[in-house]
């Protein structure tokens, strides 16, 4: 079979794809909000504390004078652990505070300015007010600014950033493990569906007809037309079979008796002789058309086999007395050793192939012999033995023997097709038994056993 | 006997009809179901065959509307070898059936089976001085004794009892004895002849070697 990646692998792998775009896309926007967030708190504070120092502005005799109070910078302390720098400008001179810091551009009045820069190695957040201040009669613009390194803003942003990455991850497989989960679910009933289909036996053609999801109802649909056009053919073929056993079997009885009437009137030993030959020939042929037949109707009734409570010895007996006139026209004695033995089963199948083995039994033995028929319970089974005085099976494997059209090697001289022990093995496999085949404890002839479960 | 045969097919009609008078038997011939019930209701028969498939009918349902009126034994002949077909023939009320093409000596032995499980019937005994001999049930009886004998005892001890002291050679006793199924030597005719010679014995039958010519039976007159 030419096999393409399945589709539950396929489905896994596509989902588990967008799976891992919806982490880095989550644990990316979680981290960005995270770091605006901290930027923005930062400069909120920021802009709290440079507002509370220029609000102690004020002009004294003439100068610029400011209070720096504690709460200023005491609330950047409580965002982080970071430096804060300070400096405060009137017109252009510093007042007090770090000379070196930068200053914003383009400080507006009454309005808090952010910047970003370098002070001391450190990158910086600044926030920069401007004042004007009443000096006597002068307005002096005063610029407050205060700035704050951002380790805290890092190292809050980049633990976020840490989690946000763990729990993406910890998303990812979650999500791979539900789609796999789900998957599973979703291709469950195509794999009930293909089950049933498994579990049908070799001639099991009925239609599938347990209830489905709607995409699975063509392929269902196709599925059971063509079981049904496979079992109109084989029907076909079985009501053919049967018809040409018939058509075969009345000129054959008229060729026998004819043959026979001429057996009786001519004297020629060399011509008693062909007309035996003929009748042999008959024989033959008459016997692999009842085969074929039988073989057609097993293949037709195990196709919906019936599962009645039989006793197996009651289907012996019957099997025994129908070839008890046969046997006796060749002295053979049939000997039945049986007790009750309930089995589970279609009748007409298990006559014939009791039927079929204990023919062959009678067929191969000797005349003046015994062919027994015994049932025994073994610990799951019922075993029903045929033992016949016959030649036996002779040497080698005894399993081709099953095999359709295959006869043993100890046949020379008994008219057969072969078909017997395959529909007995047919039948007893459709029961869940099967047919066992050995040469005799004793040394002397065939013991063929009917093995079936208990019922 | 007489035999009545239902069978619609005309040239095996013929060769059974044939092959069962050159054993003495008596036959009539019914193409249909209606020929029939006109031979039932004006002969007695020992023995009906009956095919299944007739042009008027099906013979298993004559077979169910008769049944309860006939008393003759009914062996029913069937081209199809299928179980369902002998077990719905015997459900209805055949005595036996029988597969075509069929062996006349299993007729025969079907005959006879059916013949032990009805009783025998008392028109087709052959005397033999003393004891009375059954070829059709293969009962031989003698002074309130009856002895069941076995197949190839049957068909020995007929052809000596239809042929009363005549020398049979055993090419003829062979022919008699083994139809076609098998190769037999003449030793096998005298194992045969031996063990016949038990089972009669003490019954005023005795079974003489004429050395070079055969055997001969006589009785005790």
């Amino acid at each position: 079979m030419n096999r393409t990646l399945s589709i539950g692998r396929r489905l896994t792998v596509l989902l588990a794809g967008v799976a891992a775009a919806l982490s880095l896309l989550s644990w990316g926007m979680v981290t960005s909000l995270a770091t605006q967030a901290a930027v923005r708190t930062q400069d909120n504070v920021l802009a709290a504390s440079t507002t509370t120092i220029a609000e102690t502005l004020r002009s004294e005799q003439g100068e610029v004078r400011l209070e720096l109070p504690y709460a200023a910078f005491a609330m950047l302390g409580a965002i982080s652990e970071d430096r804060v720098f300070y400096r405060v400008d009137a017109g252009g001179t510093m007042l007090t505070g770090y000379a070196d810091l930068p200053v914003p551009p383009d400080v507006t009045a009454g309005q808090v300015v952010f910047d970003t820069g370098l002070f001391l190695g450190a990158t910086i957040r600044i926030a920069s007010v401007t004042r004007p201040v009443l000096v006597g009669t002068e307005r002096v613009a005063v610029t407050v600014t205060v700035a704050q390194t951002r380790d805290g803003v890092k190292a809050v942003t980049s633990e976020i950033s840490w989690q946000a990455g763990a729990l993406s991850v910890a998303f990812f497989f979650v999500a791979v493990a539900l789609s796999a989960f789900a998957v599973r679910m979703s291709l469950r009933p195509l794999n009930v569906v293909a089950d049933a289909v498994a579990r049908l036996g070799p001639s099991d053609l009925r239609p599938l007809l347990r209830p489905a999801p709607a995409d699975l109802a063509p392929l269902l649909d196709a599925l059971n037309r063509l079981m049904e056009r496979l079992r109109l053919s084989i029907r076909r073929s079985e009501d053919f079979i049967a018809e040409a056993a018939h058509r075969v079997r009345t000129p054959l009885a008229t060729v026998r008796t004819q043959a026979e009437i001429a057996l009786r009137t001519v004297t020629s030993d060399a011509e008693k002789e062909r007309l035996r030959r003929i009748i042999r020939a008959v024989d033959e042929s008459a016997r692999s058309a009842g085969q074929l037949l039988d073989h057609a109707t097993v293949a037709y009734r195990v196709e919906d086999l019936a599962r009645d409570r039989l006793d197996l010895s009651d289907i012996a007996a019957q099997s025994a007395a129908g070839l008890e006139p046969t046997a006796a026209m060749r002295d053979i004695h049939l000997k039945l050793d049986f007790a009750c033995a309930p089995i589970l089963g279609d009748a007409v199948l298990l006559e014939t192939a009791i039927r079929n083995v204990l023919d062959n039994a009678i067929k191969y033995s000797p005349e003046d012999t015994t062919v027994s028929l015994r049932i025994r319970r073994s610990a799951h089974e019922w075993v029903l033995d045929i033992l016949d005085q016959g030649p036996g099976l002779g040497e080698g494997p005894t399993e081709p023997l099953t095999e359709r059209f295959r006869r043993g090697t100890n046949t020379a001289g008994v008219v057969g097709s072969g078909l017997g022990l395959t529909i007995a093995s047919e039948v007893l496999r459709a029961h869940g038994g099967r047919l066992d085949l050995k040469n005799a404890a004793t040394g002397r002839g065939a013991c063929v056993s009917l093995i079936f479960p208990l019922a | 006997m007489r035999y009545l045969l239902v069978e619609d097919n005309a040239e095996l009609a013929d060769a059974v009809v044939k092959r069962l008078a050159l054993d003495g038997h008596a036959i009539d011939h019914a193409a249909t179901l209606a020929e029939a019930e006109d031979c039932l209701a004006t002969a007695r028969y020992d023995l009906i065959l009956l095919d299944v498939m007739l042009p008027d009918g099906d013979g298993r349902d004559f077979l169910a509307r008769s049944r309860a009126h006939l008393e003759t034994p009914v062996i029913v002949l069937t081209a199809r070898a299928q179980v369902s077909d002998r077990v719905g023939a015997l459900d209805q009320g055949a005595d036996d059936y029988i597969t075509k093409p069929f062996d006349f000596s299993e007729l025969e032995a079907r005959c006879r089976a059916m013949l032990r499980r009805r009783g025998g019937s008392a028109r087709n005994q052959i005397s033999l001085g003393a004891a009375l001999f059954d070829p059709l049930a293969g009962t031989l009886h003698h002074d309130g004794v009856t002895v069941d004998l076995r197949n190839r005892e049957i068909r020995l001890l007929e052809v000596f009892a239809r042929h009363p002291g005549q020398i049979l050679s055993k090419a003829q006793v062979m022919d008699h004895l083994f139809s076609y199924d098998a190769e037999v030597t003449e030793n096998a005719i005298e194992v045969y002849v031996g063990r016949l010679r038990r089972r009669i014995d003490g019954m005023g039958l005795r079974i003489e070697t004429v050395r070079g010519l055969g055997y001969r039976m006589e009785h005790d007159a």
